[in-house]
Formats: C-alpha cells, structure tokens, sequence
C-alpha cells in the first residue's frame, strides 16, 4: 500500500515532484562538478609536483647553493685552440652542478635510516653547456714598402718600436653553437623513486640494475625529438660517449632531464664523486610526512626538506586562480543552489500537504495514525529526492564528462607565486629557487570518485528528508476534524 | 454503546465564542439506529465528530462501551478509530490517485492485514456493496453513487461497531439517495452495527426509528414508532 499509494501520488503531482527534483538535480550537479572539478585540479597539481619529484616521493632533501663568493670567476671558461688555416671542428663541454650544494651520497643512506622513512634515493642534477664549431685565427698581412728597388716589410701602422714588420690582421672569427641541457644521475639500483619515476618509457628500454656505472643514458623524448636522437644513438658529453637505450615520455609536462645517466657516470662527468644534490624520499606513512620532516630537519643539519605540501603552495598561474575558483566559488555556489532547491523542496512538499488536507484527514478518520501518515509524505519527499540524485548525478557526470572531454590546458607556475616580494623566510628555499622559472601545463580532467558519487546520494537523500521534514511536520500536526472541517 | 454526558464544544472565531455543543446529554444502545437532524450550524456534525473521537468536547465526556474517548490519549483514539468506528463522508472522500480496491484497503492498513488478506477483505467488501466488478476502478471513473459505496465498503470492511455517516446522501440525486440508503439499511441489519447518521433529508429522518433534532447546540430524541 505504502508504495502504491506513494507511487500514484508521484504520478499525479509529477510537475510538483519534478520541479523538487529538478531543483535538488542541480544543487547536486553543482556539488559533483565542483568536486571532481577541484579533484581534478588535485591531480593537476600531483602531476605538475610529480614531474619535479616523480612518483611515490613524498620529500626532497637538498641543500642551498652557496651564493657566489666576492671575487670568484663567474662561470666557466672555455679554451679553444685556433690554429692558422685550420678549419677543424672544435668542442668542449662544460659540466656543472645545477640548482644545489651537494650533499655527500652517505647522506642517502643517513635519511635513510630516519624513522618513517620508507626509502631513499640520491640523485645529481647537472648542467652541461656543449660550445663546438670552428674558430679561426686572422691572418697578418704586412704592409708593402718599396724604396730604391727593395721591398719592406712593415709590421703595425706605424712599424714596431724596434723596427720590426708592419702590417694588419685580417679575417678570422669564429662560428659555434652553444648547448645547454639538463642530465640527472639516478641510482640505478633503485628505480621506484626520483624524477624518471614520472616518466614512461616509450621505445627501448629502462636503466637494468647492473647499469650502475654504464656508458648508457635514457634521453626525454622531448629532446630526443628536438636533437633527433632515437634509441641506439651515441651522445657524447665531455668525450664520453653514452649508448641511448631508452626514450622516456613525461607524463605531464616537462620532465626533470634531458637526459638521465646512471649516478656514478653523473658523478665522474661532474667531477663530484660521492655527490648528490638531492635525496628523494618515501615516507613509510604518508599521513606522518610533518613528522618524518621534522626528524630529517633535527639529525641532518644543513639540509632542507621540501615536502610535496610545501611545493603545492608555491603554485601559482592559471592552475592555481582555477583551484581557488573551485574551492572558493564553487563551492559556495554549490552550497547555496543545494540550500535554496532544499528550501523550496521543503516548501513545495508543505504546499503539497495543505492541498491535500482532506486527503490526510480522511486517512486519520479511518485510522491511520500520525506517524504513518508522516511516513507516507516523507517517504514521497524522499523519493523526489532521489529522483533528484539520478538526474543531478547524470548532469554532474555529463558535466565532469565534459570538462574532461573539453581539458582545458591549464599553466602551473612553480615556486615563483603571484604575490612578488621574493619569498623570504619561506619554506624549501633551495627547491623553490630551483624551480622559480618552472612552468608547466597540465591538461584539466574532472575524475568522479565514488565518494562523490555517494555525497550525491546522501545529498539527494537529505534533501529529500529535509522537504519530507516539512510536510511531514504539518501532516503530523492536522486534526482529522480540522481537515474535514475546513473542506465542508 | 455511547454514553453522551454534559457535552459541550465551544470554537473561537476573532474574539467570539461558538458554542457548538451545549451541554449534550444522549445514550445510544448496541444496534441502534439514530438520525441527527437539524438546521445549518445547529451543531451536528460537531456531535458526530465527538461521537467517531476526530475531535474532543470542550468538556462533558464521550462515552463508548465505558470509554471516554474525550480523555483517551491520541494514540488510542486513533486505535478504537481504526478498529470499532466506520465513517462515511458527503464527499466521499476518496483518495483520488488509488481504485476501489485500494481505497477499501487504506481502512484496513492500521489493522496490520496482509496484503492478501487486505486485498480478500476488500475485494468482498465491494462485492457486498455491488461493486465487485468496478474494483480496479479509480474514483474519477465512477458515478457519485458508486463512489459512495465504495466508501461504505471502505468504512465496514473493518466490521465496525459503529457505523458513522455524515449527511451520506447529500451529495446525490434522488434515485441514488435511496440505492444508497437501501445499502446502508441492508449493511446495519446484516452487521448489527450501531448506525448514527446525519441528514438534511427528512424524508430520511422520518423513516428512522430515533430522531435526534439538534438546534443552537441543544439536542431533542424522539422515539418513532413507526419507522420502517
């Protein structure tokens, strides 16, 4: 009877009970593009932190650069021979440690054995800046005298102080490129942390676990399509030649190198054996991050732990104005749809009952009691809300669909943050200036999880309590002689 | 059956006191069969009301089998509703969106029937009120008088102690006024319920065996031996 009854009154007052459902439908809409909107900008975010970090990293640990000291010889020298006549190639490569002091790999194995830490992985981050091509000497051409039938020979404009040839240089110059890209030394030995982590490696192969001092490298597909290097190539840094044996695809954006070695070739290129500039690490717990920070920061003096929350919050550009659109507006919006479609379910289910006063007076007369009567409005109310869900949540899906479909390319600025003022005292020095210039963009997905799924469905049942709460209320409280009554 | 002492129900309309009931004092046996008669607002529907427990005098008690339903708390007024009083409205107050069927089935809901049982229960409640074929009929698709044996059928299906009927009639032109009558008399002997209805009609009134005549709140019975 209870579902009969309920059913056929649904049936009667569709328009009333479409208006409640549509009303709910949007505010859950709302609630689920939003949600998987702000989760998408989630994993926006972990994808634009993953291709600093890689996978599975929960901190970096580094230490600053040192700011150059007075006097020093700012950057580095190149010496090339120019030979007379020679049209010779010549090349030299220059490799540097890039963005950190470097750390002493026992460094690794100390992080690693902190308490909540999981795992922990060095690697060297390095700059190589090839300049090649041919530099030519000019040539000296004296200057020509006759007097009395012998020719001279003057050096210089004016002839030297001590008599010497006269002349002038002429031609000469130089014509070379210069090429600067990133090479990351991994530990081999472990492959399920560090930057390459958040790469795929999409022809050839990874580094093997023997690889560790290997004349082998996996070059970012990115470059290798820039410099046409395909797997079995030879790239030559500083005279040695590397065997390409990999071509990795970053997942999102730029990936963390042109080109990855193994860690101790890394080391020898860049002069800095039992170097690293920086340890990746896992946490056992990923909820105890804050603490395992801690711990590092107070037995490994001198570092810096930058943990993924605190890279998170450096990110600026058109990525983060969309999450904070997301979180901010959005969400009230979101909050003030679902209160006004409760408010006018509650009303137009109250509505409902008034009309329906005989109705219900009739049923107490037979002896129906208040609480079965209640029931059978909120039950309808519930129903609509329900009806409510399946339609707000295909609209939410069709929406999160869309905006999945559409991917809006968003732009993630990392460390340097809008608001100016050069960050002092912030949180990760080293690793926010290393990636102060980084700027990556990340398509926007809108993922629906089933928890939203399941807020949707508790939205559309509270809904649905909430109208049915009102016209329960006014039905609980009619008289059956006041409802006969006031028809008569 | 109904032991009626000292009943008064007074309404309040602005700043003016009603007084519906002025002191009703009545006793209506086991199987009796009363008639209310009286002129608009003279307070009769208020007396049914009073008598089905849908609403509670102002003071004076109510009455039934040595109940007072005027001090019954609400839940057991509902109950005694439920179980012992059958009610038949002008309107028939049928709920628009269920049959015949369904709408007999709504009065035995309180009583915890079984689907089946509800549905054989009402099925023949229909049937004894000649509308055994009409079931699956909803109220818009049957006449005035169908509609009003339905809620006959609706009222005794629960075998009711006291049949009440509020102007039954009313609503219905002359040659459905006596088929429905002619049922409501053949229902009250084959049941031997205690029938108390209210009418305009006097040619109603006149064939009933007591006459209840109310007038500015105040009741006159008068026995008629003649009735049919």
């Amino acid at each position: 009877m209870f579902f009969t009854y309920l059913r056929r009154e649904l049936r009667r007052r569709r328009k009333a009970a479409l208006v409640v459902a549509s009303g709910l439908a949007l505010g859950i809409a709302l609630v689920i593009v939003v949600n998987s909107v702000s989760s998408g900008m989630g994993r926006a975010q972990d994808k634009v932190l993953q291709s600093l970090y890689g996978l599975g990293t929960d901190m970096t640990v580094t230490k600053a650069a040192e700011a150059p000291k007075a006097g020093a010889t700012p950057g580095q020298r190149f010496k090339f021979g120019a030979k007379s006549g020679s049209d010779k190639q010549q090349s030299s490569d220059r490799v540097m440690v890039q963005g950190f002091q470097t750390l002493a790999d026992s460094t690794v194995d100390k992080v690693g054995r902190q308490k909540g830490v999981a795992a922990a992985v060095g690697g060297l981050s390095l700059r190589v800046i090839k300049v090649d091509g041919q530099f030519k000497p000019g040539q000296f051409k004296q200057f020509k005298q006759t007097q009395g039938g012998e020719t001279f020979h003057r050096g210089g404009a004016g002839g030297t102080a001590d008599g010497g040839p006269q002349g002038k240089v002429e031609g000469g110059g130089a014509d070379f490129n210069v090429d600067s890209y990133s090479v990351f030394g991994t530990d081999v030995t472990q492959r399920n942390l560090g930057p390459l982590t958040s790469s795929k490696i999409t022809e050839g192969r990874t580094f093997k676990t023997s690889e560790t001092n290997a004349e082998v490298a996996v070059a970012d597909s990115a470059y290798a399509k820039e410099k046409k290097l395909s797997v079995g190539d030879k790239v030559t840094i500083k005279g040695t030649k590397y065997r390409i044996i990999g071509i990795a695809t970053a997942d999102s954006g730029d990936a963390a190198a042109n080109l990855y070695l193994p860690l101790k070739q890394a080391q020898t290129l860049a002069d800095a054996k039992a170097d690293v500039t920086t340890v990746y690490v896992k946490a056992t717990d990923s909820q105890q991050i804050g603490a395992v920070k801690s711990t590092i920061q107070k037995n490994i003096s001198g570092t810096t732990v930058t943990t993924s929350a605190d890279l998170a919050s450096t990110v600026s550009g058109s990525l983060s104005t969309a999450s904070d659109l997301a979180a901010g507006v959005g969400k009230w919006l979101s909050i003030v749809v679902l209160a006004a479609a409760f408010l006018v379910a509650g009303l137009l289910t109250s509505s409902a009952v008034s009309r329906r006063v005989r109705e219900f007076g009739t049923l107490k007369a037979v002896g129906w009691t208040s609480g079965r009567v209640t029931r059978q409005v909120v039950g309808e109310a519930v129903v609509s809300g329900l009806l409510g869900g399946v339609l707000g949540i295909a609209v939410g899906l069709a929406g999160a669909w869309a905006v999945t479909a559409v991917s809006p390319t968003l732009t993630a600025q990392l460390g340097g943050g809008t608001g100016g003022g050069g960050g002092g005292g912030g949180f990760g020095g080293p690793m926010r200036r290393a990636v102060s210039q980084k700027s990556l963009d990340v398509a926007l997905s809108a993922p629906v999880s089933l928890s939203t799924i399941a807020l949707a469905v508790g939205l559309a049942v509270a809904g649905g309590l909430i109208a049915g709460a009102f016209g329960g209320w006014r039905a609980s409280r009619l008289r059956p002689a006041d409802a006969l009554r006031r028809v008569e | 059956m109904y032991q009626l002492r000292g009943v008064t129900k007074q309404y309040r309309r602005g700043k003016d006191t009603i007084d519906a009931l002025a002191g009703v004092d009545l006793t209506i046996g086991d199987g009796d069969r009363l008639v209310i008669q009286g002129p608009t607002g003279g307070g009769k529907s208020t007396l049914l009301q009073m008598l089905g427990g849908l609403d509670r005098p102002t003071s004076g008690s109510v009455e039934l089998d040595g109940v007072d339903l005027a001090r019954l708390p609400e839940a057991r007024l509902t109950k005694v509703r439920a179980e012992s009083i059958g009610f038949v409205f002008q309107s028939f107050n049928l709920i628009p969106t269920l049959t015949a069927q369904e709408n007999v089935e709504t009065a035995l809901v309180p009583l915890g029937l079984k689907g089946p049982d509800r549905r054989e229960r009402a099925a023949d409640a229909l049937t004894s009120v000649g509308l055994g074929e009409r079931r699956g009929h909803l109220p818009a698709e049957l006449s005035g008088g169908q509609q009003q044996r339905v809620a006959i059928a609706r009222a005794l299906v629960k075998k009711p102690k006291v049949l009440l009927a509020d102007e039954p009639t009313g609503n219905l032109d002359e040659s459905m006024r006596d088929e429905i009558m002619e049922v409501l008399a053949a229902q009250w002997k084959e049941h031997g319920l205690t029938f108390i209805m209210v009418t305009h009609d006097s040619s109603i009134a006149r064939k009933a065996p007591r006459l209840a005549t109310i007038r500015k709140g105040t009741i006159k019975v008068t026995e008629n031996d003649k009735a049919a």
